[in-house]
């Protein structure tokens, strides 16, 4: 598939330096520093495989899917079908007619609230969220609620960023939906899954998980989690923008209504009215990301190569290192949001230099070739409750070392001396 | 690190550890404005007290934000105290033309007539100055014109409500 070397194996310790040289943007020099690019959480890189196979399949195979009888069509149908069930395996899925095809998990979120939640939500009815989500799981709800007049319910947060799940029962007592993200984009806190799936089972409400910072970065079986509907994007897991995945069980999909109209997700179409097709095509108007799909399959292919057990163990051993290093270098002068226990966070920072704002902070970063994100991380409940305008965020892959974490804390103390705190 | 210093000028440091008119006006009688800059988060409360004869006769700043939206906003309060409407406008115009590599993109209000044209662009801009180093930070920009451009909103909602 292409010319350079594939790790191997899923080995205790990553080979960083091997998979570095499959990833071109991370060799360049930023003024004569080697680039830290530690954004990952925001959206990945992606390996030369995953814009080499969509190359090969533009310049060998490319056609519309589902429409032509011609042989590169069906050429083209096949490996996009083959990329749906590349997707349904590496998730755990039933069958791959349960993986839906979006634009991101911005859509597949909208997808189920515009589907599922307007045939089953209205008045007098309450769903759940969490202070931990990102806007993508807010805002579509809150939008459907001033349409269809239902009431949000909130799971509070604890001051560490992780959720407080004291009165779950209590909460999702009587709710028809509970959403939550499995792991925060901010404080990269794990969420306790099962207990909530458990408790809203036990009270007969859905769920729907916002899966996104998770698939990337740990190994992920939809079926054993038993959740209803799974959302996630390719970018952030070395895939390319455009492309993202709604999994539900099939039952699910095959109740709702289409979300969008348009070629592709019907039966019949006469002056009268349409029929609607099976899922997951009910749900994919218009033409699909088609090479988004092949190289959303060959990120998957990549990730399974190094094993999603060995990325895991390689960014809790990467973050526990930078929270000591930075705790060492920077001491009072740093908070570092977000759970002190290594094995209950992903590797996302988020960091407070006091008296230094975040926008400031990334700026001096960038003088040293460090890539980090300032800002509320479209999270701005969050933020609120921990009681920050912004804070910057550093989020490791299976490309960062503790090389990384080391520049990461030497431009921090030269942020902190040059605001001479 | 020259290119930092160049953004981070003594003044804008001074600025921001040390905010000038930094607070709150009871409103009404003040004019309370809020801007808000969706990317990073930052905010600016903004108080304007007009006497009788449309001169700004206080003006206070709150929010939060990055060392250039609160240099900005604490200069930007000093150099209108005392001036009329028209004056602060200008000056608006005139530090806006001097951020203007992108003014049709930063959302400001001015035209790009008016921004092509800098017939306001002659007022002395002061401290304001110190600024114009933030024109090599593109995405910088509209944490500087933050607090101008809700000093236009407050500007155009109170002479909304003198004709409305």
């Amino acid at each position: 598939m292409t010319s350079s070397e594939r790790p191997t194996g899923d080995q205790a310790e990553l080979d960083v330096a091997a998979i570095r040289k499959d990833f071109p943007l991370l060799h360049q020099e930023q003024e004569g520093k080697r680039l830290v690019f530690l954004d990952s959480a925001a959206s990945s890189q992606r390996p030369v495989h995953v814009v080499e196979a969509m190359s090969e399949f533009y310049y060998t195979s490319y056609a519309n899917v589902h429409r032509g009888v011609y042989r590169v069509a069906e050429r083209a149908t096949n490996r996009f079908e083959q990329a749906r069930a590349t997707v349904a395996r590496f998730i755990g899925a039933g069958s791959a007619a349960e993986v839906v095809f979006t634009k991101n998990a911005t859509e597949a979120i909208n997808l189920v609230a515009g589907s599922w939640g307007k045939t089953n939500l209205g008045p007098g009815d309450a769903i759940v969220l969490t202070i931990l989500e990102h806007h993508a799981n807010i805002v579509p709800w809150q939008m459907l609620a001033a349409e269809r007049g239902f009431e949000i319910r909130w799971i509070p947060a604890t001051d560490d960023g992780r959720l407080d799940l004291s009165d779950l029962d209590r909460l999702v007592d009587g709710a028809k939906l509970v959403a939550f993200t499995s792991m925060s984009n901010v404080t990269g806190s794990i969420t306790a899954a099962e207990q909530i799936i458990a408790a809203a089972k036990a009270a007969g409400a859905l769920t729907l998980v916002d899966a996104c910072q998770s698939v990337p970065h740990l190994p992920t079986d939809v079926t054993e989690l038993g959740a209803d509907f799974v959302t996630f994007s390719g970018h952030k897991m070395l895939g390319p923008t455009g492309i993202g995945i709604l999994w539900a069980r099939a039952e699910l999909l095959e109740a709702m209504p289409p979300f969008l109209g348009g070629g592709g997700m019907i039966l019949n179409v006469t002056t009268d009215g349409f029929l609607p097709d099976a899922p997951p095509a009910r749900f994919e108007a218009g033409t699909p990301p088609i090479a988004e799909a092949i190289g959303l399959a060959a990120a998957i292919d990549y990730l399974e190569s190094v094993g999603m057990e060995a990325i895991r163990r390689h960014e809790v051993a990467l973050t526990a290192y930078a929270l000591r290093k930075l705790s060492t270098e920077l001491g009072d002068s740093l908070t570092i949001h977000g759970p002190s226990e290594p094995a209950a966070r992903g590797g996302v920072l988020s960091l407070e230099l006091h008296g230094v704002h975040a926008h400031d902070v990334s700026q001096v970063l960038d003088e040293h070739a460090v890539c980090i994100r300032p800002g509320h991380h479209c999270a701005k409940p969050l933020m609120k409750h921990l009681g920050v305008p912004a804070t910057a965020r550093a989020s490791f892959y299976l490309y960062n070392d503790t090389d990384d974490a080391d520049a990461l804390a030497e431009a921090l103390v030269a942020a902190r001396d040059f605001f001479a705190l | 690190m020259s290119g930092l210093e160049d953004l981070y000028r003594e003044i804008i440091l001074d600025h921001y550890r040390n905010p000038r008119n930094r607070g709150e006006l009871e409103s009404p009688p003040a004019h309370r404005a809020e801007g808000f800059n969706p990317l990073c988060g930052d905010e600016i409360v903004l108080h304007v007290l007009l006497d009788d004869d449309g001169v700004i006769d206080d003006i206070k700043i709150g929010g939060q934000g990055c060392s250039i939206s609160q240099s900005s906003a604490s200069m930007m309060s000093a150099a209108v105290k005392g001036k009329t409407i028209e004056e602060a406008r200008n000056l608006t115009a005139t530090f806006k033309a001097m951020m203007s590599i992108h003014e049709t993109e930063i959302g400001g209000d001015g035209s790009e007539a008016e921004a092509d044209e800098p017939v306001t662009a002659d007022l002395p801009l002061g401290d304001l100055e110190a600024l114009r180093g933030v024109v090599k930070f593109p995405v910088r920009i509209k944490c500087a014109t933050l607090s101008w451009n809700t000093l236009s909103q407050a500007f155009d909602e109170l002479a909304a409500e003198a004709t409305g």
